[in-house]
């Protein structure tokens, strides 16, 4: 797999090839990855993946354009490629006149952050995993190697951050989807283990959650009727909700062409509850600190404050067009590492405080069903339980939610625990992800269910 | 457009090709090797402004492996002989856990020799370039512009605009697949992407109006803006937008609701489409994209819809967005009637699934690119023209509404209980479309949704769309889809508004 010398060496003979008014941005997104797809607790798909893949943003005065190659890790036919690819941008630039939201890094500083954890052999982990579904239906899947992000430019900056990390993300389920009967079909655990270092007795002990989720599971379930239910939303379910919220909610663009869902916080005085705070926390995440200009990033940026909205996520393309000051957002302006901040509810006895009402493991399919009213619908999936003074009584078939997140995190919220959870997101889209959440629990009065 | 590889692996005889042949393993009971080579290019004007063009490259290859009764994948973007041992030896070894640990699936020994090529009718350098970002710039100009046509008073237009967006994405994709058995399979994929989206605003209201969600997508060349009406979009769009700021909000209540084929794309892809999945009805997907309501017994008697209801898989249909000749396991794809008279007969499942399941499938086993193997997708899955016209079909409602365009879709994971909103609605009275109405959405099971279908468009609205974006698997994939369907009326629907007055 490609390493930081083979980038630089790479970036360095592309710079050679430049005008003396080009400026050339790199970014290098590259892993080695070993996938493990089960069901039923045997391999359904299994892999190994070398991939590399190089960015680049080529700038003539205020005129850019990008492209992006594959690389090889063969020097003489990568150089080949990026010497192809300029030729084809330098062409491309005579069609383009001079852009006037380019921005770019010209003062950056170079970095390199490498942490390499103990991450097993994956036929070890295989073993482990296979060893602890012993007589359960174990589907899901497990992805780990290294990955690495560069970013490098013609000014001479370099940052660096790879990272060797394992995502096992499964679920046990109570019977065979491919029956009829609804009694054992779809109750299911899910859980996830990830993380730098594989440790036998953590997750040991995960598995051992799933294993108390699921015997919950085997009462027979009941169906409630579409209703406002008091709710504990457990923090894969915050997570689902902040996810959505997260969609288009706090960048700049978005606020400033009126898309965001949170456009009533904007234009008309609406909050959330005083105990939700939410901020892009980079210094305890897992992504990069840099962006594709070149951009660092800061440890934080506070999202929303004591229920009210105060910054936003701002590109550098943003900070051009709204005349703002860029805070290290990609394009995309999504957070990558977003947490919550506790609050001061005991977690351990979140079924005690829920009393009567609903525990709600996970949330599922989440999209707005009124977006400029924050109004969000989704479904209920895996471990649902009814819950009576404080005591798991039966799980819960799936139900249909819309409520607003002004009610939900808003004047419906109750208290949020004590403890959050780190959830690092197992999406492998193009490539596995850095992003993760920092959430905890949340206790809600009167969640809207409609189906 | 130009691959960045001196010699395309779509390139029969080539140096590229024999070297991928040459590393076919011979020593295991069978082996495939696929090569992907993708070009992309993405333009966009955003608010008036043309947005930094885009482009991608993408080279790479998997080798499967088959031994013993195991299965093992390979991936890289290093072509190089040591590049492709490496994924060689990796695939050998995947094989050999998945013998010990893993699900038995026989190899595709019957593989054979085929080609499939998008039909193309201009080449893009009928259009090239500077001409393209001249048509988004007219297409951005009238979604902010008021024209002699528009009955929006042009004071208020600009203002009220906040967002717009036109934009063009292109792909071409050339695959080829070889096999241990000397089997070649190319197919050349050009891929055509038009959007458009604006959005009005006033205080704390946003309506936003896209052209069909990204539905009107396909194979082609250019010709492909004008079979979808690109160029007559913009205005009508604009002022759909800011209409819906002053109309009132859906009614609340169960009616009649004729849906437009934009919206039964997305009612089609998540209601049937992902429920028919042989991989889902297997649980393969039960931690992430889900399992189903449907199980194997139903197949050949179970009633999905009512006896309008005709649905088919169909990848010949000229220029949709998942038409293909073979599937990335080699078979070779043809028309199947996945629901008929209303009887589900069929699920969606590639050769893997059909020996896993037992169960009938199609040729559907697609991968995303290169670094991911084949998983059970729908490609193109149609609704067959009825007998009704679109006034027909209004016109026998007396209380109703019509809607066009998905704008939020969300519906349980084993695809049973959904709720799907609009972009734009009108109301249905006496017959007649009449007053726009905003934020509508309806809900309903899938189960039962589709016995509810009272009426069928003809040819006369039927429409040859697509999703490009469909995510499933883990890892994760991203594909696009391929749906057509006419407008179709539903009877006693449930149906509602938004929250923002």
């Amino acid at each position: 797999m490609i390493d930081q010398s083979y980038f630089d060496a790479l970036v360095n003979r592309s710079c050679e090839r430049l005008s003396a008014n080009e400026t050339l941005l790199c970014t290098l997104d590259a892993e080695s990855t070993d996938f493990i797809r089960l069901n039923h607790a045997v391999v359904r798909q299994a892999g190994s993946i070398d991939q590399a893949n190089i960015g680049l943003q080529l700038i003539a005065g205020q005129t850019s354009t990008n492209a992006s190659t594959s690389l090889t890790g063969v020097l003489a036919d990568d150089e080949a490629r990026m010497t192809l690819v300029l030729e084809t941008l330098r062409g491309q630039l005579t069609h383009l006149g001079p852009d006037p939201h380019l921005l770019f890094c010209t003062d950056g500083l170079s970095s390199e952050h490498v942490a390499h954890g103990a991450v097993p052999a994956s036929g070890d982990a295989l073993g482990s995993i296979q060893a602890a579904a012993a007589g359960r239906d174990l589907v899901g899947v497990y992805a780990a190697g290294r990955k690495v992000s560069g970013f490098a430019n013609s000014l001479g900056q370099r940052n660096w951050f790879e990272t060797s990390t394992f995502n096992f993300d499964w679920t046990f389920y109570l019977g065979d989807s491919a029956v009829r009967d609804s009694a054992v079909r779809d109750k299911a655990a899910k859980n996830g283990y990830a993380g730098f270092d594989w440790n036998e007795t953590e997750f040991l002990s995960k598995v051992a959650t799933s294993n108390t989720h699921l015997n919950a599971l085997a009462r027979p379930s009941i169906a409630q009727p579409p209703n406002e239910y008091r709710t504990y939303l457990a923090p894969a379910a915050v997570r689902e909700l902040v996810d959505l919220v997260s969609w288009g909610g706090f960048g700049m663009h978005s606020h400033q062409t009126k898309q965001t869902p949170l456009l009533r916080m904007v234009e008309a005085d609406a909050s959330l509850a005083p105990q939700v705070s939410l901020r892009e926390d980079t210094r305890n995440g897992a992504a990069p600190n840099f962006q594709e200009q070149g951009f660092a990033r800061p440890d934080e940026v506070v999202l929303i404050e004591a229920g009210r909205y105060r910054d936003t996520l701002v590109s550098p393309r943003s900070a051009k067009e709204f005349n703002a000051a860029t805070n290290g957002a990609s394009a995309d302006e999504e957070p990558q590492s977003l947490a919550i901040d506790p609050g001061s509810a005991d977690t351990k006895t979140a079924l005690e405080r829920l009393g009567t009402g609903l525990y709600v493991g996970n949330l599922w399919y989440t999209n707005f069903s009124d977006r400029p009213a924050c109004r969000v619908t989704g479904m209920t999936r895996f471990a649902t339980f009814w819950v009576e003074d404080g005591e798991l009584v039966a799980p819960v078939d799936v139900l249909r939610f819309d409520d607003s997140i002004y009610n939900m995190l808003g004047t419906r919220l109750i208290e949020l625990d004590d403890t959050a959870e780190v959830i690092l997101d197992a999406s492998s889209y193009e490539h596995r992800s850095n992003a993760s959440v920092r959430v905890p629990g949340a206790l809600v009065d009167g969640m809207r269910f409609t189906l | 457009m130009r691959s960045i590889i001196h010699s395309s692996p779509a390139s029969a005889g080539s140096e590229l090709e024999n070297r991928l042949f040459a590393a076919l393993p011979t020593d295991v009971d069978f082996a495939t090797i696929r090569c992907v080579d993708e070009r992309g290019e993405y333009l966009e004007v955003r608010e008036g402004q043309l947005q930094p063009l885009s482009q991608n490259f993408d080279v790479g290859a998997m080798v499967t492996v088959w031994h013993d009764g195991g299965v093992g994948h390979g991936a890289t973007s290093n072509l190089s002989p040591d590049g492709l041992g490496w994924a060689v030896s990796a695939a050998k070894r995947w094989a050999g856990v998945s013998r010990a640990t893993g699900i038995s699936v026989e190899p595709p020994i019957g593989i054979a020799s085929g080609s499939y090529t998008s039909p193309v009718e201009y080449d893009w350098s009928t259009l090239p370039l500077g001409d393209r970002i001249d048509l988004l710039h007219r297409q951005a100009s009238l979604l902010t512009k008021e024209t002699a046509t528009s009955d929006v008073a042009s004071s208020r237009v600009a203002s009220r605009i906040v967002a717009s967006s036109a934009m063009l994405a292109r792909r071409d994709v050339d695959v080829v697949l070889l096999a241990s058995n000397g089997a070649r399979i190319e197919q050349n994929f050009r891929f055509v992407y038009p959007g458009l989206s604006v959005t009005a605003a006033d205080g704390a209201m946003t309506q936003s109006r896209t052209f069909g969600a990204g539905a009107f997508c396909g194979q082609g060349g250019p010709e492909v803006l004008e079979r979808h009406g690109f160029g007559d979009a913009a205005e009508r769009i604009r002022d759909q937008a800011i209409a819906l700021l002053t109309a009132p909000n859906c009614p609340s209540g169960t009616m009649d609701v004729v849906l437009a084929p934009d919206q039964m794309v997305l009612q089609i892809h998540e209601s049937i489409g992902h429920p028919l999945e042989l991989d889902r009805i297997l649980g393969d997907e039960r931690n992430y994209a889900g399992t189903s309501f449907v199980t194997p017994e139903m197949f050949g008697e179970y009633n999905y819809g009512s006896n309008l209801l005709n649905v088919t898989f169909d990848p010949a249909v000229a220029g949709q967005l998942a038409s293909y000749g073979f599937d990335d396991e080699g078979t070779p794809a043809q028309r199947e009637y996945l629901i008929r008279d209303g009887v589900l007969v069929r699920g969606l499942g590639g050769i893997s699934s059909q020996q896993r399941s037992g169960l009938p499938g199609v040729a559907n086993a697609r991968a995303c690119n290169w670094n991911r193997p084949p998983i059970d997708r729908m490609a193109n899955l149609n609704i067959e023209p009825g007998a009704s016209s679109f006034d027909e079909l209004v016109g026998s409602v007396e209380r109703g509404v019509y809607l066009e365009t998905n704008t939020s879709w969300s519906i349980d994971d084993s695809r049973n209980k959904f709720q799907f909103s609009c972009e734009y609605g009108r109301l249905i009275e006496d017959g007649k479309l009449t007053s726009v109405i905003r934020n509508p959405s309806y809900r309903g099971i899938s189960a039962t949704f589709w016995r509810s279908l009272k009426g069928v468009g003809n040819l006369e609205s039927w429409q040859a769309m697509g999703t490009p974006n469909c995510g499933k698997g883990e890892l994760n994939q991203m594909i696009g889809t391929g749906h057509a369907s006419p407008a179709c009326l539903f009877g006693d629907i449930d149906v509602f508004g938004g929250d923002t007055e």
